[in-house]
């Protein structure tokens, strides 16, 4: 202590001034902005984002890669070598009628769900959105499917489908109709499959629908009521337009996740009967983890991603015209 | 101005019969929306003999508790919901904290290149999990990671849109707060820890209770990434119990359906707010 003191030329005077600036650094908390330097907001940030970024460019980046890689391979994944193929796997995939009936199937299920259940939550949030009781009632009970697991949601409706001893077949009865037997007939299946991804998803866009509804400023539409617009008027011409946006969101974002669905058909028919619900997943997972054909669910897989993020940028784009509020 | 406009949506006959066809309607969607729980629930207490007969019986003659015991003993179920609860709570956590922490660097401290990164991160959106499915697994299987909890979980907690949306809250807290902290002298993590994980509690439940639930309901990855009971969840066992077990025994399936399906039942129930909230924040802003 004495030493440094004396060493320093100063004397007393000078000693609380800063030292050198080797010295000052290891102790920048006296001044309170020093914090806040440009190579300490470096540390905290990378301490904060690297553990998420590091496990986005493994299991979500290097993937892509990966895959893009592979589907130029005969790799089976079980022999640790793979042989270069060129684009042998994407000649096969292009000829391969059960491709384009996977892809029919896949375009099927998505566009018959999404739409479907677009008008139903429409028309639901509408009447929900009144002034009516026992409106939280509804909303639960049409939003509780959502929730359930879709293996569970999948087994039971199995059951509530069957063609003898299920609920369903009492409708049909009371109709005079003799039931289908739904997952067991290749024309029926299909719509079997589009009804339950319905019935599990109809809540989510109503809730979406309710909240863009409550949205809406009611001015608009009491100004056209004023000025003598019948209900229906008013929500054609007013209503309607003002939920394009969000009506666009939900096409393009239900129809992608539609199309990368695989517990219903898988739980439900397997894909059957006669790939009559050979759906795209469905069709990867069996290629990829049960045939070991690695090499060309890697071609499969990378069509997919292409189709996705053809309709993923449409959405960004359309989106960005779009969105006014 | 008002007076004639509340005549003509008053107890007229129109209105009458547009409020009964709503009930009519919202009755009918109730109905379909519901039929499936009734259904499992009730089967889940008959009788065996009460399952396969025609016209349905719609009330157990007797209710009968037996079957949730015997659909526990027909699979190892008390290990699939340790491993449910475990792997559901532990991803929503890691989740929870990697999305905090990318979330609080990229709204709130300032970098050359962050918006760059952040553009990286919500790159990650456009990619379907589909196609990650075989390089995932080969990674993990390289780490060693098939068939435990890590396998299970690791490649989906660090996600985008847990980050986008709490970056987007993080972005509206007021810049007063920061500032004044900044003047105290507090650093990042201390303002990270005071501030911003207390003004944000509210999408930070949310995103629990929304992480939670897809990870409890989980199917496709936990299919192929777990080999043996030990690590399997509840949604796999249910489906090896229906492959196992001969000429479907609906009774014990619907019991085992029903203890799957009531711990997330009860949580959006008492919950039901804050699960809106996130995916209307989701779509609604996110969008």
């Amino acid at each position: 202590m004495e030493s440094k003191r004396g060493s320093s030329n100063g004397g007393h005077p000078v000693n609380p001034s800063p030292k050198p600036s080797s010295l000052s650094s290891p102790k920048p908390a006296a001044h309170p902005m020093s914090k806040h330097t440009a190579q300490d907001n470096l540390r905290w940030f990378a301490v904060l984002v690297l553990p998420g970024l590091l496990l986005l460019a493994v299991f979500t980046y290097w993937p892509i890669l990966f895959t893009f890689g592979v589907s130029f391979t005969d790799w089976n994944m079980i022999r640790p070598e793979k042989h270069l193929v060129g684009l042998k796997n994407y000649q096969e995939l292009l000829t391969s009628p059960v491709f384009y009936q996977v892809l029919g199937n896949t375009l099927v299920f998505a566009f018959f769900t999404v739409f479907i259940r677009l008008g139903l939550s429409l028309l639901l949030a509408v009447l929900l959105f009144q002034n009516i009781r026992f409106k939280t009632f509804f909303r639960t009970i049409i939003f509780l499917p959502f929730v359930t697991s879709t293996a569970v949601a999948a087994i039971v409706w199995l059951f509530v489908l069957d063609p003898y001893f299920g609920v369903f077949k009492v409708f049909f009865d009371l109709l005079g109709q003799k039931s289908p037997v739904w997952v067991s007939d290749p024309n029926w299946a299909m719509p079997a499959i589009i009804m339950v991804a319905i019935w599990k998803s109809v809540g989510f866009s109503t809730v979406i629908y309710l909240a863009a509804l409550s949205n809406i400023n009611p001015e608009l539409q009491e100004a056209a009521r004023i000025d003598g617009a019948s209900e229906w008027q008013v929500f054609r011409r007013i209503t309607l337009p003002l939920l394009g946006p969000v009506t666009l969101f939900l096409v393009i974002t239900g129809i992608i996740h539609t199309m990368q669905s695989f517990e219903i058909p898988s739980i439900m028919t397997q894909g059957g009967p006669l790939s009559a619900t050979n759906i795209y997943v469905l069709h990867l997972y069996e290629l990829a983890f049960q045939r070991f054909r690695a090499g060309y669910a890697s071609a499969l897989a990378c069509v997919f991603f292409v189709i996705i993020l053809a309709l993923t940028l449409i959405n960004l784009h359309l989106s960005k015209r779009w969105v006014h509020y | 101005m008002d007076q004639p406009q509340r005549k003509t949506s008053s107890a007229s006959p129109s209105s009458l019969g547009r409020s009964a066809l709503t009930y009519l309607v919202l009755g009918v969607a109730a109905v379909f929306a519901g039929i499936p729980f009734f259904w499992m629930v009730t089967s889940a207490l008959k009788p065996p003999d009460e399952i396969l007969v025609y016209p349905p019986r719609w009330i157990p003659s007797e209710i009968r508790w037996q079957n949730f015991v015997e659909a526990w003993n027909a699979a190892p179920f008390g290990v699939y919901y340790l491993n449910s609860l475990a792997i559901s709570s532990l991803q929503t956590a890691l989740e929870i904290l990697i999305g905090v922490a990318g979330a609080y660097a990229f709204a709130r401290i300032k970098v050359p290149g962050r918006e760059l990164i952040f553009a990286l991160v919500l790159g990650t959106l456009m990619i379907p999990n589909d196609v990650t499915l075989i390089p995932n697994y080969i990674t993990l299987a390289n780490l060693g990671w098939i068939n435990t909890y890590m396998g299970i979980i690791l490649p989906s907690v660090a996600s985008a849109f847990s980050i986008f949306l709490l970056r987007q809250h993080m972005l509206s807290l007021p810049e007063e707060l920061f500032e004044a902290a900044k003047l105290d002298g507090a650093h990042h993590g201390q303002m990270l820890r005071h501030i911003a994980v207390p003004l944000s509690m509210p999408v930070i439940v949310t995103l629990a209770l929304l992480n939670f639930v897809s990870s409890w309901n989980a199917y496709l990855w936990p299919l192929i990434v777990t080999n043996s009971d030990a690590m399997r969840t509840l949604p796999i066992g249910l489906k090896l119990m229906r492959d196992a077990e001969q000429g479907d025994p609906w009774h014990l399936l619907m019991a085992a359906s029903t203890f799957v399906v009531i711990p997330i039942i009860l949580l959006f129930l008492f919950c039901q707010r804050f699960f809106v909230q996130g995916i209307t924040a989701g779509a609604v802003k996110g969008g």
